[in-house]
């Protein structure tokens, strides 16, 4: 016994006096950031391709019948690749568990998360880790066999609730039920599959995640239609890709890449109609669609590069449509997501 | 040993300098704040949101603990009796011993698990929970029992009683007097401040009241059980038959029954062999144990999985994991080496 004590003991000191060592130069630490720009971009380049953190999940990633990745997360991801190498192939796709993707993009294992990550102050603060813009709102709702006593969320006191570890979906559904004076039993499960299966054998009253969570899990029941998601939601879920702080560029061209779908949908631009536009004399649109450089020069893409991303994956419409909207099973109502002219949130600073 | 310090010493320093460049700090600060999460099933602590994560960490170990020890009791007791089965002279017997025990050795605990798990789910709905007797229901919300408070101050005369009784060699003489008159304490406390029974009953969705053996918790420690005893049964067989035979023959030329050949002379002379394969079956048990994120079980791995991801401390609460499952895994080792120790002492020759 004494002989494997010995060691494990002293791996134990050793990250005990690192970690004396780590609170000691934490202020020098502070300004080590920006050591880093531009090191992703050059590392992707010399790869040859994005290396995409994403969650499984219908709609949203996928593999189809011959292997290859589908979904919405998925189609931002081909943009970038795109607007870095004009190929929607480039680009690896690794899947993560909600509980592994921070330490995954940390470690470097990937170059960003386009995995459902929702923008909130403490993981802004608290983790080094950057947010791209919101390209998906959503919120965290219920899903309720229809037979279900409650019709509104704040009927579910005394409720045991399932949902999977590693989001802020415990956090959110806590502070819901402390709101309401009311309890609500979790059941945190590690894989979505023990929490749908934990929902149809009638262990839970009701799963919570987030809106388009579970609209996805709903198609994973046996019959989606003897269960319905209730109208309230608890919480606001912005979605945003995720990358390593420290590198601005790389966060740069995330940023305007996943810009550009929006921009174009406002424009009327979309995949079928893209190379009609380049002959349009707008100079806003000439400029966005690269006809006329400047609008994205610093950015070290090529200067057609929104023209590419286009014709590839198409406009923001064009991208939920194909995974997310009523011609899907998901059949998800475009909300919040529509553009801030038709009454939505979503709105693109200016290509200029 | 030197190269192992350093190259630890190497590992830790590397584990530091990437957290610096990443701008990340280690440190425990965040035990004191709020959790901010709800734990499902707590074994003796009371849990609510308000409390620090460090006391959600705490109530996630005794859970782990908890399990720990039913589940090592328990998997002995079926390990030792399916081992025995094994060696039965009746052939439908062993033979249906052994058929279970393959099937268990070599079925992967998750698989074991999920399906437990699923199955324990086919229970009826609360409403219609099975009603066998007076305050206790079966569903697929668990098995609630009556619940029965005790006093604070039957806990603690309960506590001394407990303490006096291992202590008692060092009080002497005293020892048992002290510890006669502790557990007559705990008994007059009982009748001073009655126990308070509370019975569930079915309130909206759930039970309130009563004491609730929740279906992960039951999934988990059958699964635990129902894996380790498989392989602590082939422990048993096999430490039986390495006693020599001549000292069966013996016991059976002397006028012994079977089973008090078994009782008096085979086990006794077997346990010499098998107590440490025994502790080493505890300690896996208890590291397999972890696999309640699995089925929702919320033991030290899952709140602390948990925790990571809501403080991002993700370092601290893996080194957290390491010296808690080390410190658990090296008590259960340490006793059990120690009655082993007791137990060579017990049988060797006088000198």
């Amino acid at each position: 016994m004494a002989r494997v004590a010995a060691p494990l003991a002293a791996c134990v000191t050793a990250v005990v006096l690192g970690a004396v060592g780590a609170c000691r130069g934490d202020a020098a630490a502070k300004a080590a950031p920006g050591a880093g720009v531009g090191s992703t971009l050059r590392a992707v380049r010399a790869r040859g391709a994005v290396k995409c953190g994403i969650t499984q999940g219908s709609g949203f990633a996928t593999p189809d019948d011959a292997g290859r990745w589908r979904g919405f997360d998925v189609d931002f991801c081909r943009a970038l690749a795109v607007a870095l190498f004009n190929d929607a192939d480039k680009v690896q796709f690794i899947p993560y568990t909600q509980q592994q993707r921070f330490s995954g993009l940390e470690s470097g294992e990937v170059d960003l998360l386009v995995n459902g990550t929702s923008l909130t102050s403490s993981r802004a603060l608290h983790q080094p880790l950057h947010f791209g813009p919101v390209y998906f709102y959503d919120g965290q709702g219920f899903l309720v066999p229809r037979s279900s006593r409650a019709t509104r969320a704040s009927m579910l006191d005394g409720a045991t609730i399932c949902v999977q570890q590693g989001t802020t979906t415990e956090l959110n559904l806590t502070d819901f039920a402390r709101r309401n004076r009311i309890t609500l039993k979790p059941v945190v499960m590690e894989d979505l599959r023990a929490v749908v299966s934990a929902l149809a054998g009638g262990r839970c009253d009701a799963i919570s995640q987030d809106g388009a969570g579970l609209a996805t899990t709903r198609t994973m029941l046996r019959d989606p239609e003897a269960f319905r998601i209730l109208p309230d939601r608890i919480s606001k879920e912005p979605i945003v890709p995720v990358v390593r702080a420290g590198d601005d560029q790389w966060l740069e061209v995330v940023n305007w890449v996943f810009r550009a779908p929006v921009q174009a949908e406002e424009y009327g631009i979309d995949q079928h109609n893209v190379a009609q536009f380049l002959e349009s004399a707008d100079p806003s649109i000439r400029r966005f669609l690269g006809v006329e450089p400047g609008a994205t020069d610093g950015l070290g893409l090529d200067p057609k590069w929104v023209y590419d991303v286009i014709a590839k994956c198409g406009n923001y419409r064009d991208i939920f449509e194909r995974n997310l909207g009523a011609a899907t099973p998901l059949r998800i109502d475009r909300g919040l997501n529509k553009l801030w002219t038709d009454g939505g949130l979503l709105y693109s600073p200016p290509f200029r | 040993m030197g190269l192992t310090v350093t190259t630890l010493w190497w590992l830790g320093h590397n584990a530091v300098a990437s957290l610096e460049r990443h701008g990340l700090s280690l440190g425990f600060g965040f035990l004191k704040q709020p959790a901010n999460f709800a734990i499902g099933d707590t074994a003796w602590l009371s849990f609510s949101p308000e409390n620090t994560v460090g006391r959600a960490i705490l109530v996630g170990f005794l859970n782990t603990a908890l399990i720990s020890a039913l589940g090592c009791v328990l998997a002995i007791a079926l390990g030792f009796f399916v081992g025995v089965l094994r060696l039965s002279p009746n052939p439908a017997v062993g033979g249906l011993a052994r058929a279970g025990v393959e099937v268990m050795r070599n079925t992967p605990l998750l698989l074991l698990l999920l399906l437990l798990a699923a199955s324990l789910h086919g229970l009826p709905p609360a409403e219609r929970a099975l009603h066998p007797a007076p305050g206790v229901f079966l569903s697929d919300r668990g098995l609630i029992l009556p619940e029965i408070r005790v006093s604070g101050l039957t806990v603690w005369l309960g506590a001394a009683t407990l303490a006096t009784v291992l202590l008692r060699r060092a009080l002497g003489r005293l020892g048992w007097r002290v510890a006669a008159m502790a557990a007559v304490a705990s008994v007059a406390s009982l009748v001073v401040r009655p126990p308070v029974v509370g019975v569930a009953r079915l309130d909206g969705f759930n039970f309130a009241g009563g004491t609730t053996l929740s279906p992960e918790f039951a999934a988990l420690l059958a699964a635990l059980v129902l894996h380790q005893s498989a392989h602590i049964s082939e422990v048993v067989r096999g430490a039986i038959v390495a006693v020599p035979r001549g000292q069966r023959d013996a016991a059976r030329a002397l006028g012994l029954s079977r089973f008090q050949v078994l009782r008096l002379v085979t086990v006794p002379l077997a346990l010499r062999a098998m107590v440490p394969l025994l502790a080493t079956n505890c300690v896996s048990l208890i590291k397999n144990s972890s696999l309640a994120v699995a089925v929702g079980f919320p033991d030290v791995v899952s709140v602390l999985n948990t925790v990571g991801n809501q403080t991002g401390h993700n370092l601290e609460t893996m080194l957290m994991m390491m010296v808690l499952y080390l410190s658990l895994s090296f008590a259960v080792a340490g006793a059990l080496n120690r009655y082993n120790t007791a137990l060579l002492a017990r049988g060797a020759p006088a000198r």
